[in-house]
This record gives C-alpha cells, sequence and structure tokens, in this order.
C-alpha cells in the first residue's frame, strides 16, 4: 500500500453524476413537505429537540462513583477539608484520567504497529523508539493514577462514569488508528485528538486536585501533564511535517 | 402458575408505543450483571420466535394470520427488551455480556437437566463459550484498554476453556441426538432456551464482526461466530425433528412464558422486573392462543406437550464452581458423530477441517498470546509486581 494522498474516482459528489442530481433536486424541491422551516431558521427540525429534550429530562445517570468501602486517613482528612465540596467527583476524575491513559498505551501501539509496517516503504519523521517513549510515558501515568486512587482507598480497577464516557469519545479513535488503510497522517491527526483532550484534562485534575487538598500528588500529576505537552509538541510536529512534505 | 389456565393478557390488548420501545436503559455502571444476562437471553427467545414464526408461516398458509398477528407483538417486545441495554456498552463489552449469558445459564441448565445426554452437550458447549469469553476479554484489553471484570463483576471466570483453536468441527460432528417423544417438559424448555441464545449471539457477532476495523478484531468475530454457528447446529439438533410445526410454536411460547417468568422472580431493579411481569402476562396470552389453533388443527390436548406447571425458576446466579468441575474434569472432550469421545478418538473429519480453516493461523490463539487477566487490565501487572 502507497502511504499517500491520491487523485482518483471518488463518487460521492454531485459532479460525478450532473443530470441524475439536477433532476433529483427538481423532484425533492417540487415535493417539499408542508411544514418548512422559516428561511431565518436553522433546518435543524424542531420535532427532533423536543424528542432529545423529554428524553433528557427523564433520563436516568450514566452511573454512579464508587466510593471507597474503608476510608484512608488520607481520604478522612480530604473530606474533612473539602467540607460540603463533593470527594466523588476527584474520585471520577480520577477515574477517567486512569482509563484515558490505559486507552492511550494501547492508542501508542495501534500507531507503533501501523508504523512499523509503513517504515519499510517511506521515510518516516519518527522511529519507532519515539513512539515506544510516549507509549510508556502513558503507562507510567496510568500507574500514578492507580497509585493515587489506591491511596485514597478507591476501587482503582473500577470503571467509574466520567471513564465510561470518556471511553466511548474515544472509540472513534481507536477505529481510525486500527484500521489498515489508514494513514499515517489519519493516525497522527487521531493521536492529536486524544493529546489535546489529554492535556486540557491534566490541567483540569490538577485544579481539582489541588482544591481537594490532595497536595500530595501535585507533584507527579505536574510532571504527568508537562510530558503530555510534550507529546502534544512531538505529533504537532510530526503530523506537520508529514502533511507538508507530501503537498510539497 | 398453571399454564394451562392462566390466559395473560389477550392478544388483541397487548400494544407498545414507540417510546416504550425506546425506553430507558439499565446502567452499565449500576446494574446488576444478571440484570443484563436477563435482558440479553429474553431478547435472545424474543429474536428466536421471530425466526421460527417466518420459517412456520412459509410452511402453513391457515396459520399466517395468527402469526403475523403474535410476530408483529413478538417483534416489539424484542424491541423494548434490547432497547434496555444502554448505549455506553462498546460492541466488545455486550459482546462479555453475552458470553457471560452462555456461560452463566448454559451451567444453570445443565445442572438442572433432567435428560444425562443433553447435561453432556450443555457441560460441552459450555467450554467453548468459556474460552470464547477469555478471547473476546484479551481483546477488549488489548484494542479497548478495559477490563472485562467491569462488564463480568466477579460472577464468571477469566481464564482458557477449550481452546477455540481446537472446537472446529466438520458438520457431522456437531449434530446431537434429539430428546424423544416423552422427554420431560424441562427438557424441551431447555432445548429451545438455549439454541435460541446462541442463534442470536451467532447472529450479533455476525452484525458487529464487520464494524471493527481492527483485522485482528475482525478475524476473532469471524472465528467465533463459526462456532456459534455450530453451537446452534448442535443445540437445534436436541429438538426432536418429529414435532409438528404446532407442537413446536406451542413449546416456544411455553419457553417465553418460564423466561419471563424465571427472569420477573430474580429481577433486582423494580423498573425491569415490571416489564419482565409486564410480557410473562403477553406470552400467556400468546400460548393461550396457540393453545386454541393447537385444538382445532391438530385435534390433541395441549397437556400432551405441555406440562401444567411450570417447573422451578431459572437461576440467575454464578455457576463458577460447577463450571471449574466440569473444565478439570472435560475440557478434553472431542467429538465423533453424536458421541462425546477422548481426545485420541476424535473424529478425523474433523481434524482435517480444522487443518483447513486454521491453515492462515489461528485468531483466537494470536490475540490472547500470554493473555493473562488482570484485575484492572494486564497492564496493571507491571504495578502490581513493582
Ligand atoms: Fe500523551
Ligand atoms: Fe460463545
Ligand atoms: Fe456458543
Ligand atoms: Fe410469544
Amino acid at each position: 500500500m502507497d502511504d499517500v494522498t491520491e487523485p482518483g474516482f471518488n463518487r460521492t459528489g454531485a459532479q460525478s453524476s450532473p443530470l441524475s442530481v439536477h433532476s433529483m433536486q427538481l423532484y425533492a424541491d417540487e415535493r417539499v413537505p408542508e411544514e418548512v422551516s422559516a428561511p431565518d431558521e436553522m433546518p435543524d427540525g424542531r420535532e427532533i429537540a423536543a424528542v432529545r429534550c423529554d428524553y433528557a429530562v427523564e433520563a436516568e445517570r450514566i452511573g454512579s462513583v464508587p466510593m471507597p468501602g474503608v476510608l484512608t486517613s488520607a481520604f478522612t482528612a480530604a473530606l474533612s477539608k473539602l467540607g460540603a465540596r463533593k470527594p466523588e467527583v476527584l474520585v471520577d476524575k480520577l477515574g477517567e484520567r486512569l482509563a484515558f491513559e490505559r486507552i492511550g498505551v494501547r492508542l501508542y501501539q495501534a500507531l507503533i504497529d501501523k508504523a512499523s509496517a509503513l517504515a519499510t516503504q517511506q521515510r518516516m519523521p519518527f522511529s519507532v523508539d519515539d513512539l515506544q517513549r510516549l507509549r510508556d510515558d502513558e503507562l507510567a501515568h496510568m500507574h500514578v493514577l492507580a497509585s493515587a486512587l489506591d491511596s485514597l482507598g478507591a476501587d482503582s480497577t473500577a470503571q467509574t462514569p466520567a471513564a465510561a464516557v470518556s471511553a466511548l469519545a474515544i472509540s472513534g479513535l481507536m477505529q481510525v488508528l486500527t484500521d489498515p488503510r489508514t494513514t499515517l497522517v489519519h493516525c497522527l491527526e487521531a493521536m492529536l485528538i486524544a493529546e489535546l483532550a489529554d492535556n486540557a484534562s491534566w490541567d483540569l485534575l490538577i485544579s481539582l486536585t489541588a482544591e481537594a487538598d490532595q497536595d500530595q500528588f501535585l507533584p507527579q500529576f505536574h510532571s504527568a501533564r508537562d510530558s503530555e505537552k510534550a507529546h502534544v509538541r512531538q505529533i504537532r510536529g510530526w503530523l506537520q511535517t508529514v502533511v507538508l512534505g507530501e503537498a510539497s | 402458575m398453571d399454564l394451562l389456565e392462566n390466559k395473560g393478557v389477550p392478544i388483541d390488548k397487548q400494544s407498545l408505543t414507540w417510546k416504550d420501545m425506546a425506553g430507558k436503559p439499565i446502567s452499565k455502571l449500576d446494574d446488576e450483571a444478571f440484570t443484563r444476562v436477563r435482558i440479553i437471553l429474553m431478547n435472545a427467545l424474543e429474536l428466536d420466535a421471530l425466526r421460527l414464526s417466518h420459517v412456520g408461516a412459509r410452511m402453513n398458509g391457515e396459520l399466517r394470520q395468527s402469526l403475523a398477528e403474535i410476530r408483529r407483538v413478538e417483534q416489539h417486545q424484542a424491541t423494548a427488551v434490547n432497547g434496555l441495554l444502554s448505549a455506553d456498552h462498546s460492541p466488545l463489552e455486550t459482546t462479555i455480556a453475552y458470553e457471560q449469558v452462555a456461560v452463566e445459564v448454559t451451567a444453570a441448565v445443565a445442572q438442572r437437566e433432567p435428560d444425562p445426554y443433553l447435561a453432556q452437550v450443555y457441560r460441552f458447549g459450555l467450554l467453548e463459550d468459556f474460552d470464547h469469553l477469555y478471547r473476546y476479554s484479551a481483546l477488549l484489553d488489548r484494542l479497548e484498554g478495559k477490563d472485562s471484570n467491569n462488564i463480568l463483576q466477579g460472577h464468571t471466570d477469566i481464564a482458557p476453556g477449550r481452546p477455540t483453536v481446537d472446537g472446529h468441527r466438520a458438520p457431522v460432528d456437531d449434530l446431537r441426538l434429539p430428546y424423544g417423544r416423552d422427554a420431560n417438559f424441562l427438557t424441551k424448555l431447555h432445548a429451545t432456551l438455549i439454541t435460541a441464545a446462541e442463534c442470536q449471539t451467532h447472529d450479533y457477532y455476525m452484525t458487529i464482526g464487520p464494524m471493527f476495523a481492527d483485522p485482528v478484531a475482525r478475524q476473532l468475530y469471524a472465528e467465533i461466530a463459526s462456532v456459534e454457528e455450530q453451537h446452534m447446529t448442535q443445540y437445534g439438533s436436541l429438538l426432536d425433528p418429529r414435532q409438528s410445526f404446532l407442537e413446536l410454536w406451542l413449546l416456544h411460547e411455553a419457553t417465553e412464558v418460564y423466561g419471563y417468568y424465571s427472569c420477573a422472580r430474580s429481577e433486582s431493579n423494580p423498573r425491569i422486573r415490571e416489564m419482565w411481569e409486564r410480557f410473562c402476562d403477553y406470552e400467556l396470552g400468546h400460548l393461550h392462543h396457540v393453545c386454541g389453533l393447537f385444538r382445532q388443527y391438530e385435534k390433541r390436548d395441549p397437556a400432551e406437550v405441555l406440562a401444567r406447571t411450570l417447573p422451578a425458576p431459572l437461576e440467575f446466579k454464578s455457576q463458577r464452581d460447577f463450571v471449574r468441575d466440569v473444565l478439570a474434569a472435560e475440557v478434553d472432550l472431542r467429538a465423533n458423530g453424536v458421541d462425546f469421545v477422548k481426545l485420541a478418538r476424535e473424529s478425523p473429519v474433523s481434524r482435517e477441517y480444522r487443518r483447513r480453516i486454521n491453515a492462515d493461523g489461528s485468531p483466537s490463539t494470536r490475540v490472547a498470546t500470554a493473555y493473562h487477566w488482570t484485575s484492572g487490565t494486564e497492564l496493571n501487572r507491571s504495578l502490581k509486581a513493582a
């Protein structure tokens, strides 16, 4: 497989069958339904909004945050400092980062597998070793988070609601990375989405941790965030090199 | 409950709205694993009702209207039941739940089954689905970075069973002996139930396998769907082929009653229990209608096919000890025609079939190479060791 963007006979657009599409448009225009949107309105279907609203109002939540059966002294202390604030928010977010970093290991592994295959055919802006370092960073972060949850007496093996939802959001990225037909550019773009979200989420987690007076975690969390910032820079740089290289 | 006296809800009073069908789903995180098991099992039974009904309609002109009417309700029931699975289940997580159904329900059935040959068939199939659970757990961990125990909730073990690579058999070695005319009512209910569950599993894998981008996943689903087709063949051949279509239909409705009744008896979520109870009454309505057809067309008493009372409800609980014992004792069993034999006596036709189908390698072996289930995923292991 050539890992490049090529011109060809893509059939999806109107220009690939101009006569048919012209006739289709006339036919559809004649048969516009009565309840047509006002010209200044977004044609997004008011009725759709009504259904979504009803369901959103009646819905039960995705799930709950499992709280420690035995509270450790660290957590009890945190609880008292938190006052009326909710410790489950911290546990939920720690669980989310943990799940995300763990998926990150698998995403990088998929990228490594793809890059190893392509490396035999083309020049790469990075080596497989570079990618392995990024993967190992994600694994180290995952362990930092698991230890943090364990030290609070929380269950680091549970899937928290935020973890379940972030897995849902990221599932498309894994599809991109594991598809044998995707190019290096497709894959780097998917990784960039993951890393940008990862960065922003570490910032938020650090604020939340500081707010909850769990300062013992901050040094490790700061160093995780710093390494995530480096990841974004690297992925961006590689993406730029490959895309500009291909275009020139 | 008296099956023949209790008339349930009349068919013309059975109706669901679109909102009933797309109702509130369960929580993947907070609801009990066995609530999900019940949902999957009852969806299987409803889809199998449709399957049987369509086949019957092709061959029985005089029954077409009754079949169409009841089938319409079954289709809506299936939609409502399957709609209980929340969309945050990834297809692979749902797959884990399907194999949990296969392991736990088949194990419960194997222990209660009065006919020793059929009990052996269930134990035989059980060890293969147990292995599927292990292979899919490896895929879930290695593709999605998730621990399959988030779905299994500690009820079902995750370890190799009879290796999937060795479970591919020639069709002739998947046929089993059917139960006889004088079979126990429970035997017939069991065979109908397990056949339905395997059909659904097969169809589900056929539908979602191609939705994965990863060739590792596509291969694994191809391989395991093929085994589920073998399971459909195996369990389907337990049904007595001398039964008339109406007899099969009667039995199917009775199995649906039994399924919903068992679910209602064990359900912990009150909202879901309401659905089981409502649909149990619907199924009694179907059963009553088919009893009438049976008397009319076959001039026979439904009591010849059904027992008056339902057996004790199906158990929805972890069968861990039983499954471990069966695995220890029977993992090396193989098939030779309708018989179960020691490894060395396995049918040569199946060995040859396997040699061909595994010629490009074994997806189930590759995906799980060195896989050792660890709480919190295998990536957690280095942490524990440290
Ligand atoms: Fe990263
Ligand atoms: Fe299976
Ligand atoms: Fe099966
Ligand atoms: Fe029914």
